[in-house]
């Protein structure tokens, strides 16, 4: 107890200036924290029928929350129907989960998204087994950006180690095909390539051959994703030692045995830091799918806060979606700190 | 080897199964592709209280929204559904030219440039607005012109600053504008302090006055109109008797308030001895049939959304959050600007 008051203190008040810190960051905690938690909590309306009750607490309007978030959550989706996107989104998690837990074999995993995921576009599309059929342009909330993240990492990994093992291609054509593809994703913003994918698209393709929009900026994000994942992927290929390569080819293994079984797997550990950090880049960045009209997370909440009863209540719409997305940011960062962690030890 | 295959095989069904839909095919003629889908497309606004809004169960609601369900109305009966698709002002027109909505029910101003350059026909206007200024009553101001020098709060990306430099230029007198990202910011910067006035097109100020001032009675809404915003619906060139359907549905909608035909009693209008009624509701003549539309059209679509006044005081009229008067909007016979054309 001893030892941890004068740790404590040694940290807190060590020097002048740790002293003088530690004294403006309690100044600044009890001048900022009453006024928040008496905004957020003792203040704040939970539930009313219309925003008047919240104008007269004064505090944080959770009712707004209470009265869109199936709005926010779900987006257009049949409101009768939504027990689906919510069993889709859940369904979703556990296959994350169970393939991150790395308690199973690859076939088992591939097995599982597989099936999984012809369950969650069941489940989201309808039309069979006396499930009414809901078109994708009604897709929206968190089970899209859902879809989104997980459906672009997913589509673009793939892609990406192809390109990045294409760049380091002996074969110049290969080499030039690649190098090309990536420096040309990664020198336009995602918007435009959304754009593009949206708008310009439609104007280019014969009127029978259309494609969904949500596919198409599926379609974008993945292309987008695979050329930034690539570059990740690059630079664990960099760090696994040319000896391995050679010994490989040594024992008489062939440039895609020597790449899938030796290089790959020790590449893709050293990448995972950066994995991660494009795939919570990613995450967010689904968020621009809103400019082309696909409702997200985000365009919900915006389309909640555009009721004029409501919408004086922006913070607690914004505060809410942040929410949900640290949430899972803070999921997936600490996910692949455990991962390295794991895969260090295994080694 | 045998590995590698399985390997492949797997990417392959992944990536089979990430493109796994696709849109049906498109027909020839709007309304043919309209009757075949059983579903009229409109783009819609992403979200304007009181116009185009999906509501807490997720339902679009508003004026252009019950206009698309109108046009709908009258091309494939009851039976009609309707898809909204909701575009960002710089989506809209692309959308309707590529053929993904039917049309635009979104709350586009109709101007020359886009009539003559877009390929686009606007069929009429369902509401005519305006930019106005919303200004605090102690400030005691009679005009527009009173506000010389003054600060005034904005949203970019509209036409609105150019409205206003065009305005005080004109009438030789200047301004400040304070330009925000977004009528959110705008608003909140004007009811904080930062500007003496605040200007956007008049059916928001009006929503913004009723529901978001401090005291609605503080604040008022200068008599000045600066410019004309009036809204439409828009078709593409494509098929001209869709762009005819159109435009006459939203005449039946007025002619129909003009003869006191609602929907609550359009079943016992439809006996009614006046004959323009017995046009209009398809008990006489054939004005369904020349539109290649059935009888009982403009019944039917009164009977589901209402005439214009109902439609206009459902979704913004005083008795919504929004608490707009009829003004412009008014049939012509009491000083305003909606005038029928002949049925007949």
């Amino acid at each position: 107890m001893n030892a941890a008051v004068s740790g404590l203190r040694y940290r807190l008040f060590g020097s002048i200036s740790n002293s003088l810190l530690t004294v403006a960051m309690l100044a600044a905690f009890v001048m900022l924290l009453p006024p928040l938690l008496r905004w957020a909590f003792f203040d704040a309306t939970w539930a009313a029928a219309s925003p008047d009750a919240c104008r007269a607490n004064g505090g944080a309007c959770w009712a707004f929350i209470h009265e869109k978030y199936r709005l926010i959550l779900f987006g257009r989706y049949p409101y009768e129907e939504q027990w689906r996107p919510l069993l889709a989104l859940a369904l979703a998690v556990v296959l994350v989960l169970a393939s991150c837990s790395l308690r199973f074999g690859w076939r088992m995993v591939l097995g599982g998204w597989l099936l999984g995921t012809a369950i969650i576009l069941l489940l989201m599309r309808g039309g069979t087994l006396g499930l009414a059929p809901v078109p994708t342009d009604l897709w929206g909330g968190l089970p899209l950006t859902v879809l989104l993240a997980i459906g672009g990492i997913v589509c673009a990994f793939p892609l990406a180690v192809l390109l990045a093992l294409g760049r380091r291609s002996r074969l110049p054509v290969v080499k030039s095909i690649c190098v090309a593809t990536i420096e040309m994703v990664r020198g336009v913003p995602l918007v435009s390539v959304l754009f593009m994918a949206s708008f310009m698209i439609p104007l280019f393709l014969p009127g029978r051959l259309q494609v969904d929009a949500l596919l198409r900026a599926l379609a974008a994000i993945t292309l987008f994703s695979a050329a930034y994942l690539a570059e990740a992927i690059r630079g664990g290929l960099q760090a696994v030692s040319p000896g391995q390569e050679q010994a490989a080819a040594a024992l008489g293994l062939t440039y895609w045995q020597t790449s899938l079984l030796v290089v790959l797997p020790q590449a893709l550990r050293h990448a995972i830091p950066a994995i991660a950090n494009l795939f919570i880049g990613l995450f967010k960045d689904t968020s621009l799918v809103g400019i082309v009209g696909l409702t997200d997370l985000l365009l919900a909440a915006k389309q909640a806060l555009a009721d004029p009863q409501w919408r004086t209540f922006i913070v607690e719409g914004y505060v809410f979606v942040a929410l949900i997305y640290a949430a899972f940011c803070f999921f997936i960062s600490r996910y692949s700190r455990a991962l390295e962690r794991r895969l260090r030890n295994e080694r | 080897m045998n590995h590698l295959l399985r390997n492949g095989l797997a990417g392959a069904m992944l990536m089979a199964t990430c493109a796994g839909f696709a849109m049906p095919a498109q027909a020839g003629t709007t309304i043919d592709g309209i009757r075949q889908r059983g579903e009229t497309a409109c783009g819609v606004s992403t979200g304007i209280g009181g116009f185009s809004i999906a509501d807490s169960s997720g339902q679009w609601t508003g004026l252009t929204t019950d206009f698309c369900r109108a046009v709908s109305t009258a091309i494939l009966g009851d039976a009609a559904k309707e898809k909204f698709v909701p575009l960002s002002p710089q989506q809209r027109f692309t959308a309707l030219q590529s053929g993904e909505v039917d049309m635009l029910t979104t709350v586009a101003t109709w101007t020359l440039t886009r009539d003559a350059s877009l390929g686009l026909l606007y069929a009429g206007v369902y509401f005519y607005d305006g930019q106005g200024f919303l200004v605090p009553k102690s400030l005691d101001l009679k005009s527009a012109l009173d506000l010389d020098g003054a600060s005034i709060c904005t949203a970019t990306g509209t036409t609105s600053e150019l409205n206003m430099a065009d305005y005080f230029r004109a009438n030789g007198k200047t301004f400040t504008p304070v330009v925000f990202e977004s009528q959110q910011e705008a608003r909140a910067a004007f009811f904080s302090g930062r500007c003496q006035a605040f200007s956007a097109d008049m059916s928001y100020l009006s929503s913004v006055r009723a529901s978001d001032a401090p005291n609605p009675d503080d604040w008022q809404i200068l008599p000045e109109m600066i410019s004309k915003e009036p809204l439409g619906p828009v078709v593409g060139r494509n098929d001209l008797d869709f762009f005819t359907v159109a435009k006459w549905t939203l005449m039946a909608l007025v002619e129909a308030e003009e003869r006191g035909v609602t929907s609550a009693n359009v079943d016992e209008m439809k006996d009614s001895k006046d004959p323009g009624i017995q046009r209009l509701l398809g008990s006489s003549g054939d004005m369904g049939e020349k539109l290649g539309l059935d009888a009982a059209w403009a019944y039917r679509v009164i009977k589901r959304v209402g005439n214009y006044g109902e439609i206009f005081d459902r979704n913004v009229g005083p008795g919504t959050p929004l608490r707009m008067e009829r003004n412009a909007n008014a049939l012509w016979t009491h000083g305003g600007l909606m005038y029928a054309l002949p049925i007949r």
